[in-house]
């Protein structure tokens, strides 16, 4: 069979290394849209905080690596898919055609409609490219604007600060990472960052970017006065990549639209990772989860059907964990409550912990935590696998802390079921 | 290495904490927690000091190899002056709590001053804070571990706390720790108290480093070796503590009703096999064993009550499991008394667990009390109606939850049997030294336990000398002064390196030694240990008679001295310590009067 | 035939023995915070229950991982922290639907058992055999690896 898949993303690497090991001697194509081997855009912050050299980036690190695998790797960017015959257009001129197709070309950055977001010293962080400019753009001292404090803006703000400079974090939403935190939560991570020097300002929004005669910028602000910067980065969403899809006939939403066996409404075409709009675990809609986690599941899942070995997704989880200059956060699931459910919070803003746990019945659907960094996967264990809490749920009522004691008891308690 | 090398101070009255470092030529003087923390008690405190008043310290000490995977490297050591003997109060502890102290970095946590209100230390490896305990003040341990740890969303910390029993400073209330590890004699849980501190709470990340790993690493081995090997530990594990309350029923040495006998005749109803006997519902008390911090040994017991029996039939909070008989507590709240209704004698251990208070204490004091009962001194009207008499199971499950809440006639309890006694006019019926009561072994049976307990630092003990083998060979008083001093050296050595006594089951000297001498910098022999253990014993010798004891306090009862034992192998025998203690003196190089000559102090470099 | 540890709770005394083993074959340090395998205490010292990686054979935290810091050892079976690689982005610590990769502020990096290299320390220190390593067969495995798959994702093979 005859496998293209677009895109060099974890989605993209880890389908061609299932269909390689499910397929051997299968003719798998890996089309990437970068000049560089395929890399992982979740490393890049450790790059610009200079933890590691490009190469710290790449997906895989063995020489030969795809190659061994029969996997071959080009680099050009698909400009137009034509499902009729099976074929996909090439930016740069030239097409081939595709026995069985995956869409993994991820997201890309997108930028609010306000005046100067073209200028040049207005950079985006999302590719290795990006991540050279900013690095080459940035010495100690300079003053940096980064807009929005979602979740990726939350990660590059650490390595800004790496990169000591003097930063200020402009964020649109009343909190910090308004989608991965509550109030509290967003509010407990704002007030750690200002403790560390980081001017952050919430519930501020950017009407447009100036460059100023001596060459630096000069951002006005609603209600606020203008704030200098030297250099801004912009983190305020991204989009899934599927503008070469228009006129395909292939169904999308926000992003590429997939049921549960990560097919498309097309034949023989299937979507992965950032770019999928796929199912969700927890609420059992479908959404876009641009998470590493998520796209290396579509990527194994895709790659099990692509080669007809049929598998059920059941769903991704969401799930995110961040490291905001020492204070780790986490969350998972329904987070932010699940309706008709209860929750049980604890919270300690003075050493900056706090835990929500949200459950529906005995269920675990989601969690929020600050400050905890031992044994958190648990929560994910106990929220996918819905194991009944029974009586325990009321030790985590107590205590909600006690959640490694009722993860092992119960697990206890299933394994002793199962051996009676 | 081993040392952590820090030292916490803590000033109550402040509200302020500092680091310092560890004094190391002291500590290569005196090893660790019993011995260093002796020498730290001796020159931050008059020993004259009130025992409860703000003037005495409170430490908490860990020795080098608390911590390291030595067996049993969990212990730690509470020193003070005592309130219950007006000398020096060193208890140590095992549970998880030492070991995390270690970790978070501090070798001693040292306590000075009085806070004006309650509070507790949370402590996790440098950040010390001192916080508010009013959520806590007038709770018991239990409540107070789980409070905290729910508190600070932290199930990592070790907490070592007081129940009610320190705050309404009953005399023999002790510090325990990790629910059910108990610093248990002397009023060490008082002093505490009297501190308005109501617990230290610990997380530790640093680890403890040896000095050198690869030789320490192959010492240990050898060592879990011969103690996985040991027989005595074999018991240990498979029958706890306990195993002795056969031994000393059969020998006669087994004290019964506050004294007047040696041999218990409901010894078979709480002995190990009852523990795990299915009583008439079908229910067994002892649940499985359970270990120390890095003990190989596991001597613990985790029992739980019968629902049905009459202390928790209406009360489900006492249903769970918990800390279960050792020898101690079986003696204490079982012959000593009289009682034979093993989960009567649990329920009272828990009440122990709970509030905070010295089982040996509390169930000597008891018996006392019980004595004077039925003496027709004590009456109905003193004792809120219960009927104390000897074997009374419910008397014995009410009273030790009213003197751990200090309500009633427990409040009277809680002064300690001398204390009790005198107050109604009968000061014979007080068994014990110093003050502090006897554990569970007859003088008139084993001479040199008397010995021991005659001259013991820390008032009536059993577990600061060792010479059972001595005893029971030789059942006079012949020869018994040496082995008491070597084995009161032996044991203050012991208890300064970090590790359980109890491991002597299947450990001489030399495997102390050479732990301590792959954990530790510099070169530790058997002569350096040994000395340092005699200079610690004599010390706290010295501690005492700057606090106004004399020769005249190494005394025992006079029904030990003078009515003899009326049964078993030393049937018709009494306690010889008129002719052993001045053997014992002399061996010591003190002088006829129990004080350490000039010659001696120099010798120990004093 | 590749071995694995087998862990009999009911066994165990909760001594740390296996915690300070391995905190000192990894760190050379004994501080059971920094413990591979962590030993829970419940029910007022009722239960004990030692708890480490199973090295399943889904390795969540490996697909997870970005880099590729994580591998799977062909010898042993087990699924190790490449240190050099390891970037600390703690995505395989809420992965694991076990909980059993940690993060270690310390270094930066995450830490999970590596089954030593295939002499595993704790069970070699431990004084009850609540930790044996044998042949995978023998184990309680597939009773872990069938909790496993009820977390698992691909496990409705139609
Ligand atoms: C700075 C940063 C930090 C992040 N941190 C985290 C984190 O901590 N945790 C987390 O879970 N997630 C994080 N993410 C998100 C995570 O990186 C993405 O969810 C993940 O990369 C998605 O993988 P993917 O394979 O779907 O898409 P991508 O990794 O985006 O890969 C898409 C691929 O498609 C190619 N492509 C796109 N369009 C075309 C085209 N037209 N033709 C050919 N090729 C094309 C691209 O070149 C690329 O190779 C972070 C992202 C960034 C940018
Ligand atoms: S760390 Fe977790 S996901 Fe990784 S191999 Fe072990 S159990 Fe599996
Ligand atoms: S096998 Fe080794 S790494 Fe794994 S838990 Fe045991 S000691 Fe730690
Ligand atoms: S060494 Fe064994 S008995 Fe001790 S805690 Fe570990 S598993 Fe339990």
């Amino acid at each position: 069979m005859d496998y293209v898949i677009v895109g060099a993303g974890p989605a993209g690497v880890i389908a061609a290394e299932t269909l390689a090991g499910l397929e051997p001697g299968a003719d798998i194509t890996l089309v990437s849209g970068e000049p560089e081997p395929p890399y992982s855009r979740m490393a890049i912050p450790y790059l610009l905080a200079e933890d590691i050299a490009e190469e710290g980036t790449h997906l895989r690190h063995t020489a030969g690596h795809y190659d061994a695998r029969g996997i071959r790797v080009v680099h050009e960017r698909v400009a137009r898919l034509d499902p009729a015959a099976r074929t996909l257009a090439f930016e740069g001129g030239g097409s081939r055609t595709y026995g069985k197709l995956l869409l993994a070309t991820g997201a890309a950055p997108v930028r609010p409609p306000i005046p100067g977001m073209d200028l040049a010293k207005v950079k985006s962080c999302w590719t290795l490219a990006d991540a050279r400019q900013i690095i080459a753009g940035t010495k100690p001292g300079d003053r940096v604007v980064l807009m929005g404090a979602g979740f990726i803006g939350c990660i590059i703000l650490e390595a800004l600060v790496a990169r000591k400079v003097k930063l200020t974090v402009i964020e649109m939403a009343d909190r910090m990472v308004a989608r991965m935190m509550d109030k509290t939560g967003g509010d407990m991570i704002g007030d750690w960052c200002r403790g560390q020097g980081v001017d952050v300002m919430t519930a501020t929004r950017v009407t447009g970017i100036e460059e100023k005669v001596d060459g630096s910028l000069s951002l006005s602000l609603e209600g606020k006065e203008p704030v200098a910067a030297d250099l801004v980065v912009c983190a305020t969403g991204v989009r899934s990549n599927i503008g070469f899809l228009e006129g395909s006939g292939i169904d999308t939403g926000q992003g590429v639209l997939i049921d549960n066996y990560m097919a498309t409404n097309l034949p023989d075409i299937y979507a992965a990772g950032d770019v999928a709009q796929g199912l969700d675990f927890s609420t059992g809609g479908h959404d876009v989860h641009a998470i590493q986690p998520t796209a290396s599941e579509h990527g194994r899942v895709a790659a099990r059907n692509m080669a007809g070995h049929r598998t059920a997704y059941r769903g991704s989880l969401v799930m995110n964990t961040l490291n905001t200059l020492g204070l780790i956060s986490t969350s998972y699931g329904l987070w932010d409550g699940a309706e008709g459910g209860d929750e049980v919070v604890s919270l300690d803003r003075e050493n900056a912990r706090y835990l929500r746990l949200s459950f529906q019945g005995d269920v675990l659907v989601g969690a929020l935590a600050l400050g905890l960094t031992q044994h958190v996967g648990v929560l994910r264990g106990l929220i996918q696998t819905k194991v009944p809490l029974g009586k325990w749920k009321k030790v985590l009522q107590d205590d909600p802390h006690q959640i490694m004691t009722v993860y092992l008891a119960c697990v206890q308690d299933a394994t002793r079921r199962r051996a009676a | 290495m081993a040392w952590q090398r820090k030292v916490l101070r803590v000033d109550l009255t402040r509200g302020t904490s500092r680091v310092e470092p560890l004094n190391m030529e002291w500590a290569n003087a005196y090893i660790g927690e019993r011995g260093l923390g002796t020498k730290y008690l001796s020159e931050n405190m008059d020993p004259k000091a009130d025992a409860l008043g703000p003037d005495n310290v409170l430490i908490f000490a860990t020795g080098p190899l608390t911590g390291t995977m030595a067996s049993t490297s969990g212990r730690y050591a509470v020193l003070c002056k005592g309130p219950l003997t007006n000398a020096i109060a060193c208890s140590n502890s095992g549970g998880k709590f030492g070991a995390e102290m270690k970790f978070a970095g501090y070798d001693l946590i040292i306590l000075q001053g009085r806070s004006e209100k309650p509070v507790y230390l949370h402590i996790v490896d440098d950040e010390v804070e001192i916080l508010p305990a009013d959520a806590l003040w007038g709770k018991g341990v239990w409540f107070t571990e789980d409070w905290i740890k729910n508190h600070h969303g932290n199930p990592n910390l070790k907490v070592a706390s007081i129940g009610e029993a320190g705050e309404n400073l009953v005399r023999y209330a002790c510090v325990v720790n990790d629910l059910h590890r108990a610093a248990g004699r002397s009023g060490v849980g008082a002093v505490m108290g009297s501190k308005n501190l109501k617990a230290i709470a610990c997380h530790g990340t640093k680890g403890v480093r040896v000095d050198d790993p690869k030789r320490f690493m192959a010492v240990v081995k050898e060592t879990h070796k011969k103690l996985a090997e040991s027989g005595g530990r074999k018991e240990l594990t498979k029958v706890g503590t306990n195993a002795m309350i056969d031994v000393m029923q059969e020998w006669g040495g087994l004290p019964t009703r506050n004294f007047q006998e040696v041999q218990f005749e409901g010894t078979g109803k709480i002995n190990p096999e009852a523990a795990v006997t299915p009583n008439a519902h079908g229910h067994v008390n002892l649940i499985t064993n359970k270990a120390c911090f890095g003990c190989t040994i596991a001597c613990g017991r985790i029992a739980h009550i019968d629902k049905e029996h009459f202390t928790v039939v209406n009360r489900k909070e006492y249903w769970h499991a918990s800390g279960g008989l050792e020898y101690e507590t079986a003696y204490a709240l079982g012959p000593v008394v009289g009682v034979d209704d093993i989960d009567a004698l649990t329920f009272a251990n828990f009440m122990m667990n709970e509030h905070g208070m010295d089982p040996i204490s509390f169930g000597v004091t008891l018996a006392a009390a019980m004595e004077m009962y039925e003496m027709g001194v004590l009456t109905r009207e003193h004792t809120d109606g219960v009927e104390l008499k000897f074997g009374n199971a419910e008397a014995l499950a009410v009273m030790a939850e009213k003197t751990g809440k200090g309500e009633g006639f427990g409040k009277e309890l809680g002064m300690g049997s001398m204390r009790l006694t005198a107050k109604y006019g009968h000061p014979e019926l007080f068994m014990g030294v110093k003050g502090q009561e006897f554990a569970g072994y007859d003088s008139r049976a084993l001479q040199g336990m008397g010995l021991g307990y005659a001259t013991s630092n820390r008032g009536a003990c059993h577990l600061k000398h060792d010479v059972f083998g001595e005893d029971m060979e030789d059942i006079s008083g012949n020869n018994k002064a040496q082995p008491v001093k070597d084995s009161q050296d032996r044991v203050a050595m012991i208890d300064s390196t970090g590790l359980c006594l109890f491991t002597t089951a299947g450990w001489g000297v030399e495997d102390f030694v050479a732990q301590l001498d792959a954990a530790c910098e510099g070169s530790w022999t058997k002569e350096r240990c040994l000395e340092s253990g005699e200079r610690t014993w004599t010390l706290e010798r010295m501690f005492n008679m700057r606090a106004g004891l004399t020769g005249a306090d190494d005394s025992l009862p006079k029904r030990l001295l003078e009515d003899p034992a009326p049964s078993g192998n030393a049937k018709g025998k009494v306690a010889e310590l008129g002719k052993m203690l001045p053997e014992y003196y002399a061996v010591r190089g003190w002088t006829t009067e129990g004080m350490p000559t000039n010659e001696t102090l120099n010798r120990l470099a004093l | 035939m590749q071995k694995s540890l087998l862990i009999d709770p009911d066994k165990c005394t909760s001594c740390l023995q296996c915690e300070m083993a391995c905190s000192f074959e990894h760190e050379g340090v004994f501080n059971p915070a920094r413990s591979r395998i962590k030993i829970f205490e419940f029910e007022h010292g009722k239960r004990a229950v030692p708890y480490t990686c199973t090295q399943c054979a889904e390795a969540w935290c490996l697909h997870a991982c970005p880099v590729e810091a994580l591998v799977r050892n062909k010898t042993t079976g087990a699924v190790e922290v490449r240190d050099e690689i390891c970037v600390g982005c703690k995505v395989c610590t809420i992965a694991c639907p076990f909980g059993t990769v940690n993060y270690n502020p310390d270094s930066g990096k995450v830490i999970k058992c590596d089954l030593c290299g295939g002499d595993p320390q704790c069970a070699a220190a431990c004084p009850t055999e609540a930790i044996t390593y044998v042949d995978s067969a023998w184990t309680g495995y597939e009773r872990m690896q069938a909790w496993a798959v009820k977390t698992d994702t691909k496990a409705a093979t139609a």
